[in-house]
């Protein structure tokens, strides 16, 4: 009566009050620049929220009664009032789950986060070893995030998740991830990947086989009690058994997406125009936009399964994921690219590749990747930049200030 | 008939633990624990209800009582209860 999900599912379909799941992506802004980064992040957005643009939103979702926020990026904990932002959700009793790449989980930071039951941490690593997942996330990553999982154990932050992105070099190391969430008493988290942002650059090379969905698959049914999917792996519902968790596309249901400039999409997948339900700087605020925008009464209404209606596995997969057909240029009411009985790869074979959608913002890095960290007009700095407590500075006109203005090479 | 034993002890004064939220939706509630991080759903407007008023209340039973819940359906808000207890969504009420 408490926890059985199939027919709340039904519930869920037609929209909640406020978001179960909310991802709230901080800033473009990154120091790697992942080939599969699915916000196209690297540089900041001058239109960027404030500090107390940020703080009116989780005065919202307070009121709204969303228990927590995953909070990512770009890379979040780069924005200098992040911290600041981070006490003032956990004050007004919205809890905090962020992802990092590790770059600031120093031994002082790790002992911080151990010390609150309203965050939880979520390091990012899309390989076991370096090897794989530098060829992916940069040089210089894996030992990054290992260097932050043994800070926050060190710590004492029991159960923190460590978040790996499934790839075709992955798949096969899935037990060594194990190894390491383990090791670091961490618990492991899997993903899909999507075409979203500059995945849709790679999704051709780095998506599973269909051979190593199958040993996806089948290894979570074997040892996936204890890890986390984020519910992304819906469509391999097809193969038979339901997986864990909500078996059902969330979008605008029951989860969404709110970007760094405060745009409002139907999920972190989704960042398109297509998708776009508003902004959180709109005169009804964020709640409005939830509540009230046309896209999401759309995604609310009872969708059809267009040529899928008819396939046996339709009510185990519900046709799969929203943004992975729209990136792949594939029809919303046919297969997932990566339908488990191959619908989706006959259906790639003869759509046309070039007219697929692109990712509407791009805030890649225009060269190597650099380390950066925002920091504030020359004129502002000082002792208090130096000891990472600089207040956020907004450029003097949109597109009148470099985002790296006032970087400092280490 | 299923009269299954409950372990639950409908007699005990209980309360929703205090690290658990709860958001009322169209179809009954949804509650998160902060501490353990899980989510749980409750499927009912009338559960919703018992589960709010457990701590103003002597006992389970009593919060069924007042919530209006006949003896037909009291092993079904028991059986609940006792999820919720499992998933330490609700505590005993300790002599505090």
């Amino acid at each position: 009566m408490t926890t059985a999900a199939a027919p709340l599912v039904a519930e869920f379909r037609f929209g909640l009050d406020a978001p179960i799941c909310l991802t709230w992506e901080l800033t473009y802004a990154c120091n790697l620049s992942c080939v599969h980064c699915l916000s196209s992040s690297g540089r900041r957005d001058p239109r960027e929220l404030t500090t107390a643009e940020c703080k009116r939103v989780i005065d919202e979702l307070e009121r709204m009664q969303v228990f927590y926020v995953n909070i990512g990026g770009g890379e979040p904990t780069v924005r200098p009032d992040f911290w600041e932002l981070v006490d003032y959700a956990t004050a007004h009793h919205v809890g905090v789950k962020f992802s990092t790449n590790g770059v600031k989980i120093t031994p002082e930071v790790a002992s911080r986060l151990a010390g609150s039951d309203y965050i939880d941490v979520q390091i990012s690593l899309d390989g076991a070893t370096a090897e794989v997942n530098d060829a992916v996330r940069g040089r210089g990553s894996f030992a990054t995030a290992v260097r932050a999982m043994q800070n926050l154990a060190a710590a004492g932050f029991a159960g923190f998740k460590l978040s790996v992105v499934m790839t075709r070099h992955n798949v096969g190391q899935l037990n060594e991830f194990k190894a390491i969430a383990d090791r670091f008493g961490a618990q492991l988290r899997i993903t899909r990947l999507r075409p979203s942002g500059r995945g849709a650059d790679v999704w051709t090379e780095l998506h599973p086989t269909p051979a190593q969905q199958r040993e996806l698959y089948d290894w979570l049914v074997a040892h996936g009690e204890n890890v986390l999917t984020g519910d992304s792996f819906f469509h391999l519902a097809g193969y038979g058994q339901e997986l864990p968790g909500l078996n059902m596309c969330g979008a605008g249901r029951v989860v969404c997406l709110i970007d760094p400039v405060g745009d409002v999409y139907a999920c972190p997948f989704a960042i398109h125009d297509a998708f776009l339900a508003g902004n959180v700087r709109s005169a009804a605020g964020f709640a409005g936009v939830w509540r009230d925008s046309e896209l999401f009464a759309d995604l609310r209404r009872p969708q059809s399964g267009g040529a899928c209606t008819s396939c046996s596995a339709f009510d185990a997969c519900q046709g799969g994921c929203m943004a992975a057909k729209f990136f792949t240029g594939l029809p919303l009411d046919g297969p997932d690219p990566e339908c488990v009985r191959g619908f989706g790869e006959a259906a790639l074979a003869t759509a046309d590749a070039t007219a697929a959608p692109r990712p509407s913002g791009d805030h890649s890095h225009r060269t190597a990747p650099v380390p950066i960290s925002i920091g504030p007009r020359p004129a502002d700095s000082g002792a208090a930049a130096s000891a990472g407590l600089i207040e956020r500075s907004m450029p003097d006109r949109a597109c009148d200030q470099s985002p790296l203005a006032g970087f400092t090479p280490r | 008939m299923s009269t299954k034993t409950l372990d639950f002890d409908l007699d005990s004064a209980w309360r929703l633990h205090p690290q658990v939220s709860v958001r009322p939706e169209r179809f009954g509630a949804l509650l998160y624990h902060f501490g353990t991080r899980r989510l749980s759903f409750l499927k009912s407007r009338a559960l919703l209800t018992v589960v709010s008023s457990l701590d103003s209340q002597p006992s389970a039973r009593a919060a069924c009582a007042g919530a209006g819940i006949g003896p037909a359906e009291l092993p079904a808000y028991a059986r609940a209860l006792a999820t919720l207890a499992a998933s330490q969504m609700i505590c005993r009420k300790t002599a505090s």
